[in-house]
């Protein structure tokens, strides 16, 4: 246990000293703040191009903006701040290969899956921080412009949102273990998204995806109900845990 | 008692063999000098002792215990130095000894007081900065420090001098001749000076295979005398005995050397003697490793 802890320790400590953790705070502070922004800035925006729009045949009357506009918004940018969070976070093992820096440490006796675990947790426990404070921003504002309760399945849509955030981080572990360098496991988790995304286009299959967690808006608008989501995210749950159980025995066999 | 075995280990990186049966013994309390060209396969045989790399075939044993790759539970015996050792740039040395002690499970207070002990045997006690600024050098000694803090039986030290300057490589092979009463030292080298400077015993790694091992005066000794060095006074004695001894080679205007066996350095002796050839030098050829070295790598 005691290794591990010291691992992790490490492992917060370098996410901090190289900057990494202060660009992810502001980068899902500023996300949480652009979304009631925007929409707080629509009518402003519409008004602008009133004259072009009014061109092609059509009229801007009375715009309504409500929390709802804040929340698709928010549901907008939580996969760019993904996308940011997975290209940050690429090189967390590649890097240590490359510089050879995890040699001497696992020299001292470290096991490999300690090894893993460590980067595993440091990175969710990133991810749950930076969603939760971008979402805990968004609904402040929005609590005190408008009103959270037009919204259904507020919680549960954000919540599985988040699950996905998971699933792709465990995507970057099992890649990780796998190649040697970070545009590769850039590639390839961004690869498996869009195969997952290419499943879910077919109606059969659709409710068994990962793609399945980021289907909010129907949530928001009371279409669907949250039953018909527990198959993905039963098969998500899954497919994260897998991934980091394949990882293990994949970095012991890694020649380094 | 040995500290460490290995028995005919084979490593192969797709077509090309670079272990081909490799047997070594390492006997406790010993500095091991482990000599190879370039590419001979020390690195590789190092990563294998140590767990990183998965041999072919063939066994290691660590202090009797069986080294499984990928594994780590035999590295608790052994202090490793890579020839570049990376540290994480962003901390301080003793934030860096720290990370390894907690690794190697020691005792908080343990490391703390080894930690100061052995910065100031490398020479890095006051140093303050982040690891960041550090030169090789520095690295270097900081890398011996981690590689003793949790007092290993083996220290393998993976080609530790031959990126250093004159002072830095005196520096690494003085704290390695002072750490010898607490461990084993096996260190990967192709300086053959430092070997015949600190090592006890050596071994020849050619071909995948040792070629010759031994202390450092039966390795000396393998190779007798090479022949002897005159230094006469005047050029035309130089003539003079070229002309009587054919196996004379003319070095430098008034040095001859003469390759060939104990016998003949008598015979010439005697024929300066009787022709009275006034002579500055003549000396022993020393055998050197430099020569065997050469010799078993052909």
């Amino acid at each position: 246990m005691k290794p591990l802890l010291a691992f992790m320790k490490k492992e917060f400590l370098e996410t901090v000293r190289t900057s990494k953790f202060i660009i992810l705070l502001l980068l899902f502070l500023s996300f949480g703040i652009m979304n009631p922004a925007i929409a707080k800035l629509q009518p402003w925006m519409m008004e602008m191009f009133a004259d072009t729009i009014a061109e092609s045949g059509l009229t801007v009357t009375n715009i309504q903006v409500n929390a709802m506009t804040s929340w698709t918004q928010f549901f907008k940018n939580t996969p760019i701040a993904l996308i940011a969070f997975v290209l940050i976070y690429s090189d967390i093992f590649t890097k240590e290969y490359n510089s050879g820096t995890l040699l001497l440490i696992l020299t001292k006796g470290l096991s490999r899956y300690k090894v893993v675990l460590a980067k595993t947790m440091l990175m969710l426990s990133l991810w749950t921080l930076g969603y939760w404070i971008c979402f805990a921003v968004t609904y402040g504002y929005n609590a005190y412009f408008w009103d959270n309760s037009i919204a259904d399945n507020l919680f549960f849509a954000s919540a599985i949102r988040w699950l996905f955030g998971v699933w792709i981080i465990c995507l970057i572990v099992l890649f990780s273990s796998l190649l040697r360098n970070n545009a590769g496991v850039s590639l390839c988790v961004g690869g498996t998204a869009i195969l997952a995304y290419l499943l879910s286009l077919l109606p059969k299959v659709q409710a068994y995806t990962p793609m399945m967690l980021m289907d909010a808006n129907s949530l928001l608008a009371g279409v669907s109900e949250t039953g018909t989501y527990i198959k993905a995210i039963v098969i998500t749950s899954v497919l994260g845990v897998a991934c980091i159980a394949a990882s293990i025995p994949v970095m012991n066999k890694k020649p380094l | 008692m040995d500290v460490l075995t290995i028995q005919n280990l084979k490593k192969n990186f797709g077509s090309k063999k670079v272990l081909c049966g490799l047997d070594l013994s390492v006997p406790e309390h010993s500095i091991f000098g482990f000599i190879g060209r370039n590419g001979a396969g020390k690195t590789t045989t190092m990563k294998a002792i140590l767990g990183l790399l998965k041999p072919d075939s063939g066994e290691i044993f660590c202090l009797g215990e069986k080294v499984c790759a990928g594994q780590t539970r035999t590295n608790r015996h052994i202090g490793y130095l890579p020839d570049v050792p990376e540290f994480y740039s962003y901390m301080t040395a003793p934030e860096y000894l720290n990370l390894c002690g907690e690794t190697c499970e020691m005792d908080r207070s343990d490391i703390k007081t080894r930690s100061k002990e052995l910065l100031e045997l490398v020479g890095l006690g006051q140093e303050t900065h982040r690891i960041k600024g550090f030169s090789r050098g520095m690295k270097q000694r900081l890398g011996i420090a981690q590689a003793l803090l949790h007092r290993p039986k083996l220290l393998i030290c993976d080609e530790p001098t031959s990126a250093l300057d004159p002072a830095g490589r005196k520096e690494i092979l003085d704290i390695l001749l002072a750490v010898k009463e607490q461990t084993t030292v096996l260190f990967s080298t192709h300086i053959l000076s430092d070997v015949e400077r600190i090592c006890t015993e050596a071994a020849f790694l050619n071909e995948g295979k040792i070629a010759v091992q031994g202390t450092i005066s039966e390795l000396r000794n393998m190779r007798l005398s090479e022949g002897f060095v005159v230094e006469t006074a005047q050029a035309e004695d130089t003539k003079r005995l070229m002309q009587a001894f054919d196996k004379f080679q003319q070095t430098e205007q008034n040095t001859l050397v003469f390759h060939g066996g104990e016998e003949h350095f008598f015979t010439v002796m005697q024929y300066i003697a009787e022709n009275k050839i006034p002579v500055q030098k003549m000396e022993q050829l020393e055998p050197t490793l430099e020569s065997l070295f050469l010799e078993v790598t052909k």
